[in-house]
C-alpha cells in the first residue's frame, strides 16, 4: 500500500508546488487573518461620543459626568441645552450616547430618593449599544454606591457594604482580547484552509475526468484519500505553526502547556477539518458546489459556532445543539486549555475523545460515499 | 454586440445550471442559512453564564445569595459543593466561567451586621464574558447590601442611588437581529455575484472550452454578458427571498423606500460584479479564482466593513482604509434605510462613493478581460 501511496502524495505536491498562488494563498491567508482579527475584531468598546444634557449644572451632576469621562470609555464632545437637541445629535449620527440629567438630580440623591436619569443610545448596532448601555449602568452602580455610602455616615455607619467581593481572575488576569483570540484563529483557520483545500482539489480531478485515470490504476479509494490528505495535513500544520509564532511576537500570546500536546490535538483537529472536506468532495461534482457547501458546512459554522467570536451558551437550544457539527468547538476548549490555562489530558480528554468519534463518522461516511461514485 | 448570439448563451448557461443537480439548490439554501445563523447566532448578548457554588457555610443568607443570583436570569448554577479543591477542576475543565466561594461565618457576619465577602474566581479566558459576568455580579451583590441596608437603618430613611432609564433608539429592544440580518442581503448579493461569476468564466478555462468558444463568432463582451446575467438574476432572487423573510419572518421594518433600497443595490452589483471579472483575468483555475475571492476579497471586506464588529471600534488606520471598501458604504446604506428610514438626502454621499468605486473596478475588469481574451 505504502510504495502506491508516495506516488500520490508526490504528485500532489508536485502540483500544489506548481500552484505556486494557492501555495502562497494557503500559507499567507492565515497570517493576514491574524492580522486582521487581532486590530480589528476588538470588542472592547472605546471612544464612544458622548453628549451629556446637564439641566442641574450642580457639584452632583458634574462629579456624575466625571466619572464617564475618567472611565475612559467615553469621549465627552458636546453639551446640549435641551434634550430635544441631544435628541438630534443622536439623530446625525454626531453621538453615540447621550445623558440627560434632571434639575433636580442632587436634590433627591442627597434626600436619599432614587434620582432618574435619561440614557439615550444609538441602538442600530445593537451589539454595540448592549455594551455602551452596560458600561452606563456599571458606572452608576459605582456612583450609586458612593452615594449610598455618604447616606450612610449620617447613620454613623460610614463604610459598611453589607455583602462585598473580591475578584480574581485566572488565567488572562488583564483580561487581554488577544489572548483568547489567538487560539479562536487557530481553530478557524485551520478549519476553512482545510475544508476548502481539500475539497476543491478532489473535486477538481472529477471535474477534468482525470480521477477516471486513477481509477483505472491499481490505486484504491482510500489510497487515493489518504494521498491526497497528507500534503494537506502538513500545509494545515505549517499554517498553524505561523498562527501561533505571529502569536507569540505579535501580541505576546505563549505557551503554557505541553508543545508535544498541542502539536497532537492538532493533528487531530486537522484531520477531523478535513474528513468535512472529503465528504464535501464525496458529494460535489463541480468545484462550485464544493465550495458552496464548504462555506455552508466550514467556514460559517466555524465563525458562528466555535465560541470563538459568540458565547455559544446564550444561543437558542436549537442552535446549541447544531453547534455541536463544528468540530472547532471542541479543539477550541482544548486550545485554550493548553495555551493559556496550561492544564492536560484530564482537563480536555472529553474533547480529545469526542474529535476522534467525530472525524471517524466523517471519514466512514466520505469512503462509503467515495466507492459509490468510484466502482 | 449581437442579441441572437446572447440568447443562445444564455440558454446554454441556464441549461448548464439546470443540468447541475446540486449547484442550484445550494445556492438557494446559503441565504437560508445566513439569515438563521445571523438572526439567531449573533448576539453578544450574554445570560445563562455558568458558574459553580462552593458554599462552605450552608447557612440561610448564603442559601438567600445563591437564589439571587439563579433568579437574576443571568447565572445558571452547574456545579455545587463545599470542598474549595474541586475549585481548580471547574475552570481548568472548562465546567463553569465563574465559581463563587461563600466562607465560614458569612451568615453570622451579615446577622452580626459586619461586613462579609465572597470570593469569585473568574475564568479570564473567555473575553467579554468574562467582564460582563463580573458586572451582573456586582449588580446582584449590591441588590443584596441594599436590601440588608434598609433593615439596619430602616426603609423611612432611603439611602439614594441612580436609576438609568435607558432608551435605544431606532432598535429599542436592542435586538442584534433587527442589525444583523440585513447584513445578509448585503452578503448574498456580494458572494452569489463575485464569486460564482469568477468561477463559471474560470472554470471554461480549466476544461479547455474557452477556446471553443473563442473560435465561435462570440465576442469577449458577448461572453461576459452571457455569464453575468444568469448569476445576477439568482442573487437577485435570492435577495428578494431574504428581504421577504427579512420583513415577513424576523418582522424587521423597512422604514425607508424599497425603489431606493433597489436601485442602491444595483449600484452595488457594479462593485462585485467587476471584482468577479477581475478575479477571472487573473485566475487560471477554479481554486485560485475561489480563494483569492474568499480570503484576500470577501473575508477582509467582512472585517473591515462592520459587518459583524462595529468601524467605530477598530484603530484609526483601520477606519481609514475601510472608507475605501465599497461594502461597508452598502452596509451603511441597507441598515439607515431599513431601520432608520433614511432617503437619498442622508445617503448620497455613500451611493456616491459605490458609484465611482463600482464604476471604477466595472470599467478596469472589463478592459482586463478584453485584453486577456484578445
Amino acid at each position: 500500500m505504502f510504495r502506491r501511496l508516495t506516488p500520490i502524495i508526490k504528485k500532489e505536491f508536485l502540483q500544489i508546488r506548481r500552484d505556486k498562488r494557492v501555495l502562497a494563498i494557503l500559507t499567507l491567508f492565515p497570517a493576514l487573518l491574524m492580522l486582521l482579527n487581532g486590530y480589528a475584531l476588538n470588542s472592547d468598546v472605546q471612544h464612544v461620543r458622548m453628549a451629556v444634557c446637564d439641566q442641574e449644572k450642580s457639584h452632583e451632576s458634574r462629579e456624575f459626568t466625571d466619572a464617564f469621562v475618567t472611565s475612559g470609555y467615553f469621549d465627552y464632545v458636546a453639551m446640549p441645552g435641551s434634550t430635544s437637541e441631544a435628541a438630534a445629535m443622536l439623530n446625525n449620527g454626531d453621538v453615540k450616547l447621550a445623558l440627560v440629567i434632571p434639575p433636580d438630580f442632587s436634590h433627591k440623591l442627597i434626600s436619599g430618593e432614587q434620582a432618574e436619569i435619561q440614557v439615550l443610545v444609538d441602538g442600530m448596532d445593537a451589539n454595540y449599544a448592549t455594551t455602551i448601555v452596560g458600561y452606563v449602568q456599571a458606572i452608576s452602580l459605582e456612583y450609586s454606591r458612593n452615594i449610598i455610602l455618604k447616606n450612610l455616615a449620617k447613620f454613623g455607619r460610614g463604610n459598611y457594604i453589607p455583602v462585598d467581593y473580591e475578584a480574581r481572575i485566572w488565567y488572562n488576569p488583564e483580561l487581554k482580547s488577544a489572548k483568547f483570540l489567538v487560539p479562536g484563529l487557530i481553530g478557524f483557520v485551520l478549519a476553512i484552509t482545510a475544508v476548502i483545500a481539500t475539497s476543491l482539489s478532489i473535486v477538481k480531478e472529477k471535474e477534468r475526468n482525470t480521477i477516471e485515470q486513477i481509477d483505472v490504476s491499481p490505486i484504491s479509494p482510500v489510497e487515493l484519500i489518504v494521498g491526497k490528505m497528507i500534503p494537506y495535513v502538513l500545509i494545515s500544520l505549517v499554517a498553524a505553526a505561523l498562527v501561533l509564532t505571529a502569536g507569540y511576537f505579535l501580541f505576546d500570546v505563549a505557551i503554557r502547556g505541553s508543545l508535544i500536546l498541542l502539536f497532537f490535538t492538532t493533528l487531530l483537529f486537522i484531520v477531523a477539518a478535513l474528513s468535512i472536506g472529503l465528504y464535501v468532495s464525496a458529494v460535489a461534482e463541480t468545484q462550485m458546489v464544493a465550495f458552496q457547501l464548504a462555506a455552508l458546512l466550514a467556514t460559517l459554522p466555524t465563525m458562528m459556532f466555535s465560541g470563538f467570536m459568540f458565547p455559544i451558551r446564550s444561543m437558542p437550544w436549537w442552535l446549541q445543539i447544531i453547534s455541536n457539527m463544528t468540530p472547532a468547538k471542541f479543539y477550541l476548549v482544548i486550545l485554550r486549555g493548553i495555551i493559556l490555562k496550561g492544564v492536560g489530558l484530564a482537563s480536555w480528554w472529553p474533547q480529545v475523545v469526542y474529535l476522534a468519534i467525530f472525524t471517524s463518522v466523517m471519514l466512514f461516511l466520505s469512503v462509503r460515499r467515495f466507492k459509490k461514485t468510484l466502482d | 454586440m449581437n442579441i441572437q448570439r446572447i440568447v443562445a448563451l444564455l440558454k446554454k448557461e441556464f441549461t448548464q445550471l439546470s443540468r447541475d443537480k446540486k449547484l442550484l439548490p445550494i445556492i438557494l439554501l446559503a441565504p437560508v442559512v445566513q439569515l438563521a445563523l445571523m438572526g439567531y447566532a449573533v448576539s453578544v448578548e450574554i445570560k445563562d453564564i455558568g458558574i459553580a457554588v462552593c458554599d462552605q457555610d450552608k447557612s440561610a443568607e448564603s442559601r438567600a445569595l445563591i437564589e439571587k443570583l439563579v433568579t437574576s436570569g443571568y447565572f445558571t448554577v452547574d456545579y455545587a459543593t463545599d470542598d474549595y479543591n474541586d475549585v481548580r477542576s471547574f475552570l481548568d475543565g472548562n465546567k463553569v466561567t465563574m465559581v463563587i466561594v461563600i466562607p465560614h461565618r458569612f451568615g453570622d457576619r451579615i446577622v452580626g451586621r459586619e461586613q462579609a465577602k465572597v470570593q469569585v474566581l473568574v475564568d479570564g479566558s473567555e473575553g467579554s464574558t468574562t467582564a460582563i459576568a463580573i458586572g451582573y455580579l456586582n449588580q446582584i451583590l449590591l441588590e443584596y447590601s441594599s436590601g440588608i441596608l434598609a433593615e439596619v437603618v430602616g426603609t423611612q430613611h432611603p439611602l439614594g442611588g441612580i436609576d438609568a432609564e435607558v432608551r435605544a433608539w431606532y432598535n429599542p429592544d436592542l435586538k442584534a437581529r433587527n442589525y444583523m440580518v440585513p447584513g445578509v442581503l448585503v452578503m448574498i448579493l456580494l458572494a452569489g455575484t463575485m464569486n460564482l461569476t469568477s468561477m463559471a468564466i474560470v472554470r471554461e478555462k480549466e476544461i479547455g472550452t474557452l477556446e471553443q468558444l473563442m473560435v465561435t463568432p462570440i465576442t469577449p463582451t458577448e461572453l461576459m454578458i452571457g455569464k453575468i446575467v444568469p448569476f445576477t438574476a439568482i442573487s437577485a432572487a435570492n435577495a428578494t427571498v431574504v428581504l421577504l423573510v427579512m420583513v415577513f419572518g424576523f418582522g424587521i421594518p423597512i422604514r425607508g423606500s424599497v425603489p431606493l433600497l433597489i436601485g442602491l443595490s444595483g449600484l452595488f452589483l457594479l462593485t462585485s460584479l467587476g471584482l468577479g471579472l477581475f478575479l477571472s483575468t487573473i485566475s487560471r483555475t477554479q481554486q485560485q479564482a475561489m480563494m483569492v475571492g474568499q480570503f484576500f476579497i470577501l473575508q477582509p471586506m467582512m472585517y473591515l466593513s462592520g459587518y459583524v464588529f462595529p468601524v467605530d471600534n477598530m484603530p484609526k488606520i483601520l477606519q481609514a482604509i475601510s472608507w475605501a471598501i465599497p461594502m461597508r458604504h452598502f452596509l451603511y446604506i441597507v441598515r439607515s434605510l431599513m431601520l432608520k428610514g433614511d432617503g437619498l438626502q442622508n445617503l448620497w454621499l455613500q451611493a456616491l462613493l459605490l458609484l465611482l468605486m463600482g464604476a471604477g473596478v466595472l470599467t478596469g475588469s472589463i478592459l482586463r478581460f478584453h485584453k486577456k481574451l484578445d
